[in-house]
């Protein structure tokens, strides 16, 4: 990549510039300034349902009558009701687990690929990456059918004498980790294989030259070379994992606590929107530090490109 | 690397894979169930198909979310091909480094929040909420996806077809229609296709953003799913399937034939130097 050369700038270059910038300003980070303001806010029985509403139109002075409204209330409610934290930390906790899971079984697969004949690559590929297109929503609702109790996977393993009594899985917290593994697979394997794909292959054998064996060269050299690719991979999966919804609402049971679920269910039945703000904002916070980290990673793998 | 596959390799692959196809496959197949109860063979039939062409409601949803996919992808290609130009081309200007994380942020930003924060700036708009608004809410973060494949695109450029043009004294409108589009082109048509599926597909973000009168079709899909397992919902996510496989299978051929021949063009051109 060339350095970023200072470019003399026409009206047109401006333009450029501009447009999908004010695009992202107004629909990206206004947004998120009103759902800061009206986490401050309170719940009432209004359209739209909180207070106070800022009305430019009535002045400064009413403005600031309004600041002296606004209150962290909302932020104490969050941490005196136990619902709220304890999704927080299982929600990171389940996503914690589930990126482990990912990595166990997505990098022998990332692995298999880097290994396979050159002519297959592009179809392995192209095998992980199709899945990514097809519908998540359809991909989780696929497990339902497997995962239940009368489900395609209780009457295999009934057929086949390994169990006597059907398994619960659906609607516990397994389901939920299933769910999340397969979804976010495909975000861990790209990655990795890229980073798998890249390893000098005359360092193993140098390695085997010298007495090295296999297993302590994969440790020795292919496993700290290919930790870009895990670090990026595990980002991927563990961020929007925290967040999820679709995955604990449809897989999960009444029991599995994750936020984006507490988040919708405040919103969308308690109609509480002052306290989803508020859930929300907290969310973003947690969210920043691996945001933060992996924007800084990814930025070192471009440079060293460079 | 350079060494063969390890039994090791072949089996992780094998396994691999068989979980990444396996669920979608056995819906494929229990779509075709002619019994109600979905994990119950009863033999074949394709009476779910037949059921769901009357099914109004349901194609109204499929009609909306059609059009939602459409509007958004290709305001989302404009915008993100834009940004992808700011990223690489633009050099340094005062909030670059706002203007990049705005980019990358909403990659990996739950559909929650995203969903959210969108909808509490369409009240505070005073937006009346429907189709309209869900097109703005999936542009949005669509052209975030745009500008990463086509900045891909971008970074392997050869600028000197460009810094020619200019110099023959071709405007910079006319450089980019003329030589840059063709040649970032497959990543833009890739870019489209991802933006259009991902719309397809939004659940989280449009339950937020919609109004009365513009269900999606995963929105229908997933009250339904709430409900329970129903054949008629494994038929329509089969159909859904299929169209999305056939798409990027084809768009994955075009490009390689077109890779291909830009090859073969190449040799020829150097062999008649030669």
């Amino acid at each position: 990549m060339d350095e970023p050369v200072p470019v003399k700038r026409t009206l047109g270059g401006w333009t450029l510039i501009a447009v999908p910038y004010v695009w992202l300003l107004i629909f990206f980070l206004a947004p998120f300034l009103i759902v800061f303001k009206i986490s401050l806010s309170q719940i009432a029985v209004a359209i739209p349902p909180y207070i106070p509403t800022f009305d430019l139109a009535s002045g400064w002075q009413a403005f600031i009558e309004n600041l002296g409204e606004l209150s962290v209330e909302n932020y104490l409610w969050l941490t005196e009701d136990d619902l709220y934290w304890k999704s927080y930390i299982s929600s990171v906790v389940i996503a914690g687990i589930s990126t482990f899971l990912t990595l166990l079984i997505g990098y022998p697969i990332a692995y298999g690929m880097a290994r396979s004949p050159q002519s297959l690559r592009p179809t392995l590929l192209m095998l992980v990456i199709l899945p990514f297109w097809t519908s998540f929503l359809i991909r989780v609702y696929a497990w339902i059918g497997i995962l239940k109790n009368e489900g395609l996977l209780n009457q295999l393993l009934l057929a086949i004498g390994v169990i006597d009594e059907p398994l619960v899985i659906l609607n516990t917290n397994i389901a939920v980790y299933i769910g999340i593994v397969y979804s976010y697979l495909p975000f861990l394997v790209l990655p990795l294989y890229a980073s798998l794909e890249r390893l000098d292959g005359s360092l193993l054998e140098a390695a085997e030259d010298l007495g090295c064996p296999p297993w302590l060269a994969f440790w020795k050299i292919t496993l700290p070379l290919s930790l870009p690719g895990v670090i990026a991979g595990c980002f991927l999966v563990f961020i929007p994992a925290v967040g999820e919804f679709v995955i604990p609402d449809l897989l999960g049971g009444s029991d599995t606590l994750m936020i984006g679920k507490t988040l919708w269910t405040e919103f969308f039945n308690n109609r509480d929107w002052p306290v989803s703000s508020a859930v929300a904002v907290i969310l973003l916070m947690i969210l920043v530090i691996p945001i933060v980290l992996f924007q800084n990673q990814q930025q070192k793998i471009a440079e060293k490109e460079a | 690397m350079t060494r063969g596959p390890t039994w090791f390799n072949v089996t992780s692959l094998v396994v691999g894979f068989s979980f990444l196809y396996l669920p979608i496959v056995l819906l494929v197949i229990y779509s075709f169930n002619k019994s109600r109860l979905v994990t119950v063979w009863g033999g074949f039939s394709v009476e779910w198909y037949v059921s769901l062409l009357h099914n109004e409601q349901l194609l109204d949803a499929a009609w909306v979310t059609l059009r939602v996919a459409f509007v958004s992808a290709s305001v989302a290609t404009v915008l993100g091909t834009a940004a992808a130009l700011v990223l690489v081309r633009s050099g340094r200007f005062i909030g670059r480094s706002l203007f990049s994380g705005m980019i990358f942020a909403p990659l990996v930003m739950p559909e929650v929040i995203l969903g959210l924060s969108l909808l509490l700036l369409f009240v505070a708009m005073d937006q009346s909420r429907g189709f309209w608004t869900v097109i703005l809410a999936h542009t949005t973060f669509a052209m975030c996806y745009v500008a990463v494949v086509v900045q891909s695109r971008l970074v392997g450029f050869d600028k000197s077809i460009e810094e020619a043009a200019e110099d023959l004294g071709c405007p910079p409108v006319k450089t980019f229609f003329l030589i840059t589009l063709p040649i970032i082109l497959p990543g833009v048509v890739a870019g489209w296709m991802l933006a259009f599926t991902l719309s397809l597909d939004d659940l989280v973000i449009a339950s937020f953003t919609t109004g009365p009168g513009a269900t999606t079709l995963p929105m229908k899909i997933y009250s339904q799913v709430r409900l329970g397992v129903t054949p008629e919902i494994n038929a329509v996510c089969t159909i859904l399937v299929v169209l999305v496989t056939m798409g990027v299978i084809a768009a994955s051929l075009a490009t390689r034939r077109q890779q291909v021949q830009k090859e073969r063009d190449e040799r020829t051109a150097f062999g008649a130097e030669g």
